[in-house]
């Protein structure tokens, strides 16, 4: 095994489109980076941002989030409530302190399994080039978490 | 002190604002319940108490502790532990306590740079430039002041929490009602709520207790309260302001949108949100009318600070719980 840094990917995908994209890849036994772990949804607009973020909080160094190409969606416009969830998702967590490169958007339909392919390996190697980030809020704590204060005090 | 046989009662403030304290104030007559009932303990805004008192009492002692205040330095945490260990009931009590509120927005910020916006920039005036130091060696002897801690946690993010009263501040109904139910169950008339439960608030959302006409909802540009005329009678959201009302726990009746103020989220996740933030994003973007990325974007600018804005009483309590540059050195 080399040193490389090797980022933990969570993928939603859509059951319509982005899904069979991914099922088209390995099908075509096209080869991508093994990072991501797809988790398959109904529709990219059932992606809760509660789900991002508990992924980012959980430990994943990047967010793909994919679905059907705008006016391709099986519930007729949802994928484009992801797109404004999105949108103003990453902005928030720009906010926080996660970079903008470590969520993305990919419209994939079912017979774009190379291009589902493509881009998971760019965005693997451009979250491995961001590096960790291993969201850890307490760290801080556990640095100065020593109770100093004397007991003459507490009293 | 002696015991007059009746339960103990105790209310903290860790990192608040003393609103809880006047809520429970509000109570008005209703306080004398609470001293015919109960044999108040410890209550550093009403009464004289030394934490050496505390100390000496016995575990579990205290029946009821209403603990308001998130934690922010180290005397919060060891009261909070202290008063774990002596009481019964542990309440986290009002939005610092429960979910962080205002204190947990430094949690924006590094500590570093929150004390030195707070000693050293141009809207304080310290010309000699005095920072508090954690210790001071005095004549009479050292001296000490609580330390900072890096980040605001809630009350349960530290000790084990029994209920959570969610408001900024708690209604004074809720309150009232709340000391009823304990006052019931000290009498066996009732049993109390499963432990973890919150109390005094309703289950749903603010939404649901709005009296104002909902139809549906497209925004094309969000606006601030102060640069718009709001009609009484239609949904806050639905004219462009961002009200908090979907995500956020009923409890208060609706009290800011029937005044005229989009619903700001005092009485944090409505029941089964875990992450209110992400819950309040997704009504908004939701109804963004727009499906041009570019125009979205443009939509969004009317929203200049996103965290403020959906973490604002819940930062603390949120799944990332702070910003990357308050944790990460």
């Amino acid at each position: 095994m080399s040193d490389q840094f090797e980022p933990v990917i969570i993928g939603f995908t859509c059951n319509w489109c982005s899904y069979r994209a991914a099922d088209m890849a390995g099908m075509g036994r096209i080869k991508y980076a093994p990072n991501i772990r797809l988790i398959r949804l109904m529709c990219s607009g059932r992606l809760d941002p509660t789900f991002v973020i508990k992924a980012f909080a959980g430990g994943a160094d990047g967010v793909l989030v994919s679905g059907c190409h705008p006016g391709d969606c099986h519930y007729i416009e949802q994928n484009y409530k992801a797109m404004r969830r999105f949108y103003l998702l990453k902005k928030l967590l720009t906010q926080m302190g996660i970079e903008p490169g470590r969520l993305k958007l990919l419209w994939a339909s079912a017979a774009e399994g190379q291009i589902f392919a493509d881009e998971v390996t760019k965005f693997t190697e451009e979250v491995r080039a961001l590096g960790p980030l291993h969201w850890n809020p307490t760290a801080a704590l556990e640095a100065e978490s020593a109770f100093h204060q004397p007991a003459e005090v507490a009293a | 002190m002696t015991s007059n046989g009746k339960p103990k009662f105790a209310m903290y403030w860790a990192a608040s604002c003393g609103g809880c304290e006047i809520a429970v104030l509000n109570i008005h007559e209703k306080i004398l319940d609470v001293d015919a009932n109960f044999e108040v303990v410890f209550w550093p805004v009403a009464m004289d108490a030394k934490y050496k008192d505390v100390e000496a009492m016995e575990d579990g002692s205290i029946l009821l502790t209403l603990f308001n205040g998130a934690i922010r330095n180290d005397e919060n945490e060891h009261i909070a532990k202290l008063l774990r260990q002596k009481s019964k009931i542990l309440v986290a009590f009002g939005s610092c306590a429960t979910e962080g509120c205002m204190p947990a927005l430094a949690n924006l910020t590094s500590i570093e740079e929150v004390v030195e916006t707070y000693y050293s920039t141009i809207s304080t005036d310290n010309p000699q430039n005095i920072h508090p130091q954690p210790t001071y060696k005095a004549p009479e002897g050292e001296i000490y002041i609580p330390k900072l801690y890096p980040i605001v946690r809630t009350l349960d993010q530290v000790v084990e929490v029994d209920y959570y009263m969610p408001g900024c501040p708690p209604e004074s109904h809720q309150i009232a009602a709340v000391i009823d139910l304990v006052i019931d169950v000290l009498q066996g008339k009732a049993t109390l709520p499963p432990k973890g439960s919150t109390i005094g608030a309703g289950g749903s959302t603010v939404c649901d207790d709005c009296p104002r006409k909902r139809d549906v909802k497209k925004i094309k540009e969000f606006k601030r309260i102060q640069d718009v005329m709001l009609d009484p009678e239609i949904c806050i959201l639905e004219q462009g302001v961002i009200c908090s009302g979907p995500a956020t726990r009923n409890g208060c009746g609706a009290l800011c949108p029937q005044a005229g103020s989009p619903c700001i989220g005092c009485y944090g996740p409505a029941e089964g949100v875990l992450d209110y933030g992400a819950r309040l994003l997704t009504a908004v973007a939701s109804v963004i009318d727009s499906n041009d990325p570019a125009e979205i974007e443009r939509i969004l600018d009317g929203i200049p600070d996103p965290a403020g804005m959906f973490y604002r009483f819940n930062l603390g309590g949120s799944l990332l719980r702070a910003s990357k540059a308050a944790w990460a050195k």
